[in-house]
């Protein structure tokens, strides 16, 4: 197959999906859009069009995604507006307070189904309708969070890992079909929803770093990615320390 | 993060920065007084709020409208130049007015009333700003154009980010057939020569420029190289062009801009230029610095300063002289001192720099005492002439300078938003 034509993007608002959504329209792609805050989505979705060709399509929807009900509805309504779904990007998820969630489970537990759960539930609904149809590539930004659980962020990396299991084990099932399953695993990146961090130093990337390595990912059909690369190379390294000492560490 | 201003002088970094992502928001309860800040790319201190907080407006970077058919574009203010040519240049657009890089907002260059090597016939950025919106800090949004608030308009084009955050602009842009210039290139052994040249020149090129050799004395004071532009018109055959970007990959320790480097670069410059016409796509020529990302780190951890005045048509070529006889004999002075004159077109904003004269530009690595003596030198210069020192470059202007150079700066205040500062501001108003 060649490079998907038409893509559904969840989670359009974030930086990650912004960015990417823009070399997307640079690859000649239709968009689909979904993000929870209706003005920041349509923003988007007028810069889109700005940029598209006259014949390239930009649509969107807002909504919640954790409201699981809504799913088939989303890819309804997408399937109308692009004609069919060749490519899904499930890139919505929010960073937890970790010391919330330490004092209070609820926390946790909205952390573990906005950034898993959810995320799960859309790669299931896509796998369904891209089996029926043949063919079709499942992209989901996950974090290097989810590789290991440290003290300082474990809830987040709780449900990323879930996702990246989930992921796993879909695309065990999908390879026979055809149907492609990305996980991307990026490192720190200047963005929103790391607002609260000082970004310093060689190890931060820029959103459009991350939307060039899913760009390029996609192209070559892999499986796993970490962005920027040599994040395989630290998450080897953190992987690979002993529980007996990784537990002592302050990570 | 520490955010700096292009000139990297030495300062106190900003306490506080916080990056603004949606332009329906609220502004954010942060320390007062507040500056919007873009690329960073005005050289001094206009960009700067060391008492406050920058309202760092890069993710305001959506374009909102665009007819390729009027060539009308509406964007929000962080959108930089270079996106807007990326966008409008294959549909045959280029923007009215450019300065020298594309690597400024849209935001800042209407704050700063940029100009480019087109003034005698465009004027500034403003004159080309059709509509605009102020946030306040009361939270008001005011849509400012010729029919409404055109006062505050007047106050924002120029405005130096006090008047409130430019959260949207819409401009106008102009035509062009093709990506490429038509560049006429003419050495000049003399200053005086340049006069001449100009004059003719202006009457029929819309883009002129002249690069002067400022460490040259005596019998070739002033000489360089001039040259003249205009959007090369419909034709077959254009060449083949590719950006090839490089950057500075660290902070030398040193400055590598010394009087050897200089007296060396600016010789060969002057003997490598060739008379003639040839066809140059609009990048090289209009941004030749873009080519290399972050060239002010060659003025190493000290910084630079630029400075960059406008003396008016009766005092220009005494003027002129007079300032080159001081840089030379000082042994400071820069790569590419830029010479250009302005037309008459009356300023689009209260505090607009260009005015009818002639403008000289240079860059100078920062030594301290001896760089900010030369100044004053200058500044006398400007002073008698009735000039004026161009705020998007400076870091050290004296307040009487300024208040002498922008009559309107009290009629300014009253548009000024009361939460808005800078550490421009407030240097001029001490």
């Amino acid at each position: 197959m060649n490079f998907p034509h038409r893509v559904l993007v969840f989670g359009a608002t974030s930086a990650i999906a912004q960015a990417t959504a823009r070399r997307l329209l640079q690859q000649g792609c239709d968009l689909h859009l979904i993000g929870r805050n209706q003005t920041k989505l349509q923003t988007i979705i007028d810069d889109l069009k700005v940029r598209a060709a006259p014949a390239q399509k930009v649509s969107g929807e807002a909504a919640d995604l954790d409201n699981l009900t809504d799913f088939p509805h989303l890819f309804d309504t997408a399937t109308t507006a692009l004609g069919s779904i060749d490519a899904v990007l499930i890139a919505h998820g929010s960073l937890p307070d970790q010391k919330a969630c330490e004092t209070n489970f609820s926390n946790t537990l909205a952390a573990l189904h906005t950034n898993g759960i959810s995320a799960i539930a859309l790669a299931d609904e896509a796998a369904r309708r891209m089996l029926i149809q043949g063919y079709g590539l499942i992209a989901a930004i996950s974090s290097v969070a989810g590789d290991r659980g440290r003290q300082s962020n474990y809830v987040y990396g709780a449900a990323k890992g879930m996702l990246n299991i989930y992921l796993q084990g879909l695309r065990n099932r999908l390879a026979p079909s055809g149907i492609n399953v990305l996980t991307i695993k990026p490192g720190f990146v200047d963005t929103p929803m790391t607002a609260a961090f000082e970004k310093k130093g060689i190890l931060w990337a820029s959103a459009d770093d991350i939307a060039r390595g899913i760009i390029s990912a996609m192209h070559k059909r892999r499986d796993i990615v970490y962005l920027p690369w040599f994040w395989c190379g630290i998450m080897f390294i953190i992987r690979t320390i002993p529980e007996r000492l990784f537990k002592k560490l302050k990570l | 993060m520490a955010l700096h201003a292009w000139g990297r002088l030495p300062n106190p970094h900003n306490a506080n920065t916080v990056r603004l992502h949606d332009r329906h928001a609220d502004l954010p309860n942060v320390t007062l007084p507040w500056l919007a800040h873009g690329c960073g790319r005005s050289y001094g201190d206009v960009c700067l709020n060391r008492r406050g907080s920058l309202l760092h407006t890069i993710n305001l970077d959506h374009f909102i409208d665009f007819n390729p058919a009027t060539g009308i574009l509406r964007a929000e203010a962080g959108v930089t130049l270079r996106a807007i040519l990326a966008l409008v240049v294959p549909h045959g657009w280029f923007l009215a007015v450019t300065p020298g890089t594309r690597d400024v907002t849209l935001g800042g260059a209407i704050a700063n009333d940029v100009h480019g090597k087109n003034h005698h016939v465009a004027g500034s950025f403003g004159h080309h700003v059709r509509q605009l919106e102020i946030l306040r800090s009361t939270g008001e949004r005011l849509r400012c154009h010729a029919q409404q608030h055109a006062e505050l308009l007047r106050a924002t084009i120029g405005g130096l980010g006090l008047t409130g955050l430019i959260t949207w602009a819409e401009i106008a842009l102009i035509p062009i057939a093709n990506p490429f210039m038509t560049v006429e290139t003419t050495r000049f052994g003399h200053i005086d020569n340049f006069w001449a040249l100009n004059a003719q020149a202006e009457t029929c090129w819309p883009y002129t420029v002249a690069w002067i050799d400022c460490l040259a004395q005596g019998k070739r004071q002033g000489r360089g190289v001039f040259m003249t532009a205009a959007h090369a018109a419909t034709q077959e055959n254009l060449p083949d062009w590719r950006e090839k970007p490089r950057n500075i990959p660290f902070d030398p320790p040193v400055s590598l801009v010394n009087s050897l480097s200089l007296r060396t670069f600016n010789a060969l410059y002057w003997h490598k230029a060739r008379s003639g016409t040839s066809l140059q796509h609009h990048v090289p020529y209009f941004y030749p610095l873009d080519a290399i990302s972050r060239w002010n780190r060659i003025y190493g951890s000290a910084g630079f300063y630029q400075y960059q005045c406008v003396l008016p048509p009766d005092a220009m070529c005494a003027g002129t002289t007079s300032l080159l006889n001081r840089i030379a004999r000082s042994g400071q002075g820069s790569f590419l001192a830029v010479l250009k004159t302005f037309g008459n077109h009356p300023p689009p904003g209260m505090l607009s720099f260009p005015r009818p004269g002639a403008t000289l530009a240079l860059d100078f690595p920062n030594h301290g005492q001896r760089t900010l003596a030369l100044f004053t030198e200058l500044d006398a210069i400007v002073r008698d002439a009735g000039g004026a020192i161009y705020p998007a470059k400076d870091a050290r202007m004296p307040a009487s300078l300024f208040k002498s150079a922008f009559p309107q700066w009290e009629t300014f205040s009253q548009w000024m938003d009361p939460a808005f500062s800078s550490d421009f501001w407030l240097r001029v108003n001490s």
